[in-house]
C-alpha cells in the first residue's frame, strides 16, 4: 500500500515537468495545424514533409544539423544569461557584429598566416566582438540598475546598423555589385566532418553547451551567478560581488552568442552581404525556456527546431504555405509555453 | 461634556495562526477628537487599523456606526461607510498629477469629470487649510504635501466621519510634523474623529485629545480628556509608559537626569579586553528616504557578552546590523575587532573572521527561495572547502552536510533537496540559525530572530542565543520585544531616530527606562 503511494507520487512527479514541456508543443502544432486548414492546406501534409525534408532525407538532416550550428552558440550564451538572471536579448546583434568582423578579417588573414590560426584568431575575435558589444547594457545595469531588456534591444538595432555600415563602407569587396565582404574560400572554411557538408562547427556547438550547463551547475562560479540571478539581495548578503559578476556573465554570454556568428561564417556563407540578419536570437529563447535552462533538453529542442526551419522551408515552397509560417509555429509555442507555465503555477498553488 | 461616537468597537478580536493579534478591544471613537492609539510593535495596532480600514475582517466582535451594526468587507466599504485610512507609506502614484491621484478610485464607466473634482479639491483644500498645485506632478511634491494629497484622498469621497493616520510622522520633517498638526485640528473643528497611530509619545501628548495604550493585542487603558487636561506632560507621560511597558515596577525617575552621554562613556570607558570585543566608535550612515540612517552610534560589546539592541522598529536597527557585519558603508566612524580597525573590510572578510548575520529580512535577502535547502546552507561560503574543490561543486558532499545539518537542527522538511521557500517561516529561520550559529562563529549580529515564530520556535532559538554566548560568541541581539531582551541580554543599548540614546543595564524592572528612551520621552 505504501510502497504504492509512492510509485504512484513518483510518476506524477516525473510525469509533470514532462507535460509542461510536451504540451505546449503539442498545443502549437494543433492550433497551427488549424491555421493551415483555414488556409486550405493539408496540415498532416506540411507537418509529414517537415519530418521528410528535415530529419528523413539525407540531405536535408545534413542541413538541419548545420543549421543547429550557429543555434547551439546562441542557446549556450542565452543559458549563461538566464541562469544568471539576465535578459540578453542583444544575442543578435552580438551575433551579427562578429559575424561581419570575422568575414572581414577571415580572408585577408588566412594569406599571411595558417588556416587553423586564422580559425582560432576569428572564434577570438567573435567572442571579444561579442562582449564588447555587451559592455553598455552590462555598465547600465550593475552600476544603475537599467533593464536590460530595453537596453540589450537596443543595441541590437544599433549593432544591425553598424553592422550595415561596416559592409557597405570599410569591409566592402569592390569586385562584387552587391555590397558584402570579401568571401573566404570554401577550402578554407571549418574544416567538413567525413564525406558530409556538416562542418566542425555542429561539434563546437554542443560542446559548447554542454560546457555552459557543466560550469552553471557544478562549479562555484556557476552558483555565484545563479545566485545572482535568482535573489541578487540575497547575493550581496552572502557577500557576492554582484556588479563584478553582472559583467562576467553579460560577457560570456555575449562571447558565446559571438562565436555562433563565427560558425555561421566561417562554416556556411564565408561572406556576410548588407541586410543579412537571420534573427536566431529571437528564436532560440523560448526554446530555451521551454528546456528550463536546462543543457541537454536545450540541445534537444535547438535540434528539433533546426528540423522545423529546414523542413518547414522545403514543405512552404512544396504547399505554397509563406516561409513565415514557422514563425507563426514559434509565437503559439511561445504563448502556450505561458499559458501552461501558468496554469501549473496555479495548480501547484491550489495543491500546496 | 457631552461626546458622540463616530465609531464604536466591542470586543474585537482577531487571530492569526499561532498569534493572539487583537484580544476583545472595546474602544470608543469619539466625533471631534484626535484619539490617540499607542503600543509596541506587535502589540495589534496594526491589526486594528487594518480591521477599520476593511482589509481585515474580525474574528470575534462587532462594529457600530450611528447605533448600526456594520460589516466592513472591503476597504470600499470602510470608505463608504465614512472611514478614511492614511498609511505609513504614501501610496500614490508619482508620475501623475494631484488631481489625477485624487480621480483614480472613481468609477471606470463615467467620463472623467474634472471640473466636479476641482471643486471638490478646492474644497477639502479649503477644509484643511492647505494649499496645493492640483497640476503639480505628486512626485515633484514633498513628502508632507504627498501626505496631505493622501489625507485629501482618504477624505475624497465624503461624509467624512472618521481620519485613520497610521504613523503619519514617521517621514515627515519638524515643519511637516506643524503643518499636519494643523490639518488634524481643522478636521477636528469639523467634527471628524482622528485616529492617530503613532510611537512617539511627545507627539500624542501635544496633539492628541484622549490616549489609548494597546499591549499585547489587549487595550490595557486610556487617558482621557478630562483626565489629560489635570496631568502634566511628564505626568501623562509617565503614565503611558507604564501602560505600554510595565510590569508593576517603579519608574526609575532619577535615571532620567542621569545624562545620555554620561551612560553611553561609561561603557566604552569600563570595557573589559578579551578576544573578539567589537567596538563601534561614533558610526554614521547616510539613509534613502524611507530609511533610517544612524547618527554618532558608539558602543562596545566583550567576549560571550550578549548585547541587546531596543527600538521601535525603523530606528536604525537595520543600518546597524549591516554595518557591524559589513553589508553597509559608513559615512563617519569605525568598527574595531580587538582594536584592530576593520572598518574596510567586506561581508565575505568579515565572515573569515567569524562574523555572522541572522538577517531580519528572512525570505528577502536571507533565502534563495527557489534553490535547495543543501544550496541555502552553503551559499555564504561558495567556493570554499571541503564542499568545492578546484572550483567544482561537491554536490554528494553538501547533501549529506545539508542532512546531517537538518536532523541536528530539527528542520522539518521532505528532503534537503527541497526548495526552501516551501518551508514554513519556523523551519526557514531553524535553516538561517545552522548557517549563521556554526563552529567558525565568533561575532554573531541577530536581527529579530524569534520575530513571527511559535512558542516552541521561540524558545528553542533563544537557547541556541544563549548557548553560542556561553561558548564565548560575542552577540548582537536586534529585537523589538523588550522581555526577551531583557531575559537574554547582559545590556542593552536603546535606538532612538538612529542614535544610540542610552545604554541600560538589563535586568527585571527595567522596561519602564528602557520605554522612555526608546519612545523618545527622556529627550529633550
Amino acid at each position: 500500500m505504501r510502497s504504492q503511494e509512492i510509485k504512484v507520487l513518483r510518476v506524477s512527479e516525473l510525469a509533470r515537468p514532462a507535460i509542461r514541456i510536451i504540451a505546449p508543443i503539442i498545443l502549437a502544432l494543433v492550433v497551427g495545424g488549424l491555421i493551415l486548414v483555414i488556409l486550405g492546406k493539408d496540415p498532416l501534409a506540411y507537418y509529414w514533409y517537415v519530418v521528410k525534408r528535415g530529419l528523413l532525407s539525407w540531405t536535408g538532416f545534413q542541413a538541419t544539423l548545420v543549421r543547429a550550428a550557429p543555434l547551439l552558440f546562441v542557446a549556450a550564451g542565452l543559458i549563461v544569461a538566464f541562469r544568471a538572471g539576465i535578459w540578453n536579448l542583444g544575442v543578435d546583434g552580438q551575433f551579427l557584429l562578429a559575424a561581419v568582423l570575422v568575414a572581414a578579417v577571415g580572408s585577408p588573414l588566412n594569406m599571411v598566416i595558417p588556416n587553423w590560426a586564422m580559425i582560432v584568431i576569428c572564434f577570438v575575435l567573435a567572442a571579444a566582438t561579442g562582449a564588447i558589444w555587451s559592455l553598455i547594457p552590462a555598465y547600465l545595469k550593475a552600476n544603475h540598475g537599467i533593464n536590460e531588456i530595453i537596453t540589450t534591444l537596443m543595441m541590437t538595432f544599433i549593432g544591425i546598423s553598424l553592422a550595415n555600415v561596416l559592409i557597405k563602407i570599410p569591409f566592402n569587396d569592390p569586385e562584387t555589385t552587391v555590397p558584402q565582404t570579401v568571401t573566404l574560400a570554401v577550402e578554407d572554411r571549418l574544416p567538413r566532418m567525413f564525406d558530409t557538408i556538416i562542418h566542425h562547427g555542429v561539434l563546437l556547438g554542443l560542446i559548447a553547451v554542454l560546457f555552459v550547463h557543466f560550469l552553471m551547475t557544478r562549479t562555484s562560479f556557476g552558483l555565484r551567478l545563479q545566485v545572482v540571478g535568482a535573489n541578487p539581495r540575497a547575493a550581496i548578503h552572502a557577500g557576492l560581488n554582484v556588479r563584478l559578476l553582472t559583467y562576467v556573465a553579460f560577457g560570456l554570454s555575449a562571447a558565446l552568442a559571438g562565436m555562433g556568428g563565427a560558425v555561421e561564417i566561417l562554416g556556411v556563407w564565408g561572406t556576410v552581404r548588407a541586410d543579412w540578419n537571420p534573427a536566431y536570437g529571437l528564436l532560440v529563447v523560448p526554446l530555451v525556456f521551454l528546456a528550463r535552462f536546462h543543457g541537454i533538453g536545450t540541445i534537444a529542442f535547438v535540434l528539433f527546431f533546426a528540423v522545423l526551419m529546414i523542413g518547414g522551408e522545403s514543405a512552404s515552397r512544396r504547399l505554397g504555405v509563406p516561409t513565415f509560417y514557422v514563425l507563426v509555429l514559434v509565437g503559439l509555442l511561445l504563448m502556450f509555453l505561458a499559458i501552461v507555465e501558468y496554469l501549473d503555477h496555479r495548480w501547484r498553488r491550489a495543491t500546496s | 461634556m457631552h461626546r458622540t461616537s463616530a465609531i464604536e468597537l466591542r470586543g474585537i478580536s482577531k487571530f492569526f495562526p499561532g498569534v493572539i493579534a487583537n484580544k476583545d478591544i472595546t474602544l470608543n471613537i469619539y466625533a471631534g477628537e484626535i484619539h490617540a492609539l499607542l503600543g509596541e510593535n506587535g502589540a495589534g495596532k496594526s491589526t486594528l487599523i487594518s480591521i477599520l480600514a476593511g482589509l481585515h475582517q474580525p474574528d470575534a466582535g462587532t462594529i457600530v456606526i450611528e447605533g448600526m451594526e456594520r460589516q466592513l468587507g472591503s476597504p470600499r466599504d470602510s470608505l463608504l461607510s465614512g472611514i478614511g485610512t492614511v498609511f505609513q507609506h504614501v501610496l500614490l502614484a508619482p508620475t501623475l498629477s494631484v488631481i489625477e491621484n485624487l480621480m483614480l478610485g472613481g468609477s471606470w464607466r463615467n467620463k472623467l469629470d474634472k471640473e466636479a473634482s476641482l471643486s471638490r479639491f478646492n474644497e477639502l483644500c479649503s477644509l484643511l487649510a492647505v494649499t496645493i498645485d492640483p497640476e503639480a506632478l505628486v512626485g515633484s511634491l514633498s513628502l508632507g504635501q504627498r501626505q496631505q494629497v493622501e489625507i485629501m484622498r482618504a477624505l475624497w469621497r465624503g461624509g467624512e466621519r472618521v481620519l485613520i493616520l497610521d504613523e503619519p510622522t514617521s517621514m515627515l520633517t519638524p515643519q511637516g510634523v506643524v503643518e499636519l498638526g494643523h490639518v488634524m485640528k481643522r478636521l477636528r473643528e469639523n467634527g471628524v474623529a482622528i485616529v492617530f497611530v503613532t510611537h512617539k509619545l511627545r507627539e500624542a501628548y501635544e496633539l492628541c485629545d484622549r490616549i489609548s495604550v494597546l499591549r499585547n493585542g489587549a487595550f490595557v487603558g486610556q487617558i482621557n480628556p478630562d483626565a489629560r487636561s489635570n496631568m502634566g506632560e511628564k505626568e501623562t507621560i509617565d503614565e503611558i509608559i507604564r501602560m505600554m511597558f510595565d510590569k508593576g515596577g517603579q519608574i526609575d525617575h532619577d535615571a532620567d537626569h542621569g545624562g545620555i552621554d554620561a551612560t553611553v562613556k561609561s561603557v566604552l570607558g569600563g570595557a573589559q579586553s578579551g578576544p573578539n570585543s567589537l567596538i563601534a566608535k561614533e558610526v554614521s550612515t547616510s539613509a534613502l528616504p524611507g530609511e533610517c540612517g544612524l547618527s554618532d552610534v558608539s558602543f562596545k560589546v566583550a567576549n560571550g557578552e550578549i548585547f541587546g539592541i531596543a527600538g521601535i522598529d525603523g530606528n536604525g536597527q537595520k543600518h546597524l546590523a549591516e554595518v557591524l557585519v559589513g553589508q553597509r558603508d559608513l559615512t563617519f566612524g569605525q568598527i574595531e575587532l580587538d582594536g584592530e580597525d576593520i572598518t574596510a573590510l567586506k561581508a565575505s572578510q568579515r565572515r573569515e573572521r567569524g562574523f555572522r548575520y541572522l538577517t531580519d529580512d528572512r525570505v528577502g535577502e536571507g533565502i534563495i527561495s527557489d534553490h535547495s535547502i543543501a544550496t541555502n546552507l552553503v551559499v555564504k561560503s561558495i567556493g570554499e572547502d571541503p564542499y568545492w574543490r578546484y572550483g567544482f561543486t561537491m554536490w554528494r558532499a553538501i547533501f549529506a552536510f545539508a542532512r546531517r545539518q537538518i536532523e541536528r537542527y530539527d528542520i522539518r522538511t521532505p528532503s534537503e533537496r527541497t526548495p526552501i521557500g516551501r518551508l514554513s517561516g519556523g523551519n526557514i529561520q531553524k535553516a538561517l540559525f545552522a548557517r549563521e550559529i556554526d563552529e567558525e562563529a565568533a561575532i554573531v549580529v541577530l536581527n529579530k530572530p524569534t520575530y513571527g515564530l511559535d512558542l516552541q520556535n521561540i524558545e528553542s532559538a533563544r537557547d541556541r542565543i544563549r548557548e553560542g554566548a556561553s561558548r564565548g560568541i560575542t552577540t548582537v541581539l536586534i529585537s523589538t520585544e523588550l522581555e526577551e531582551l531583557i531575559d537574554l541580554a547582559d545590556r542593552i543599548g536603546v535606538m532612538y531616530q538612529g542614535r544610540m540614546v542610552g545604554v541600560v543595564q538589563a535586568e527585571a524592572g527595567s522596561e519602564s527606562r528602557i520605554g522612555s528612551l526608546m519612545t523618545g520621552a527622556s529627550l529633550n
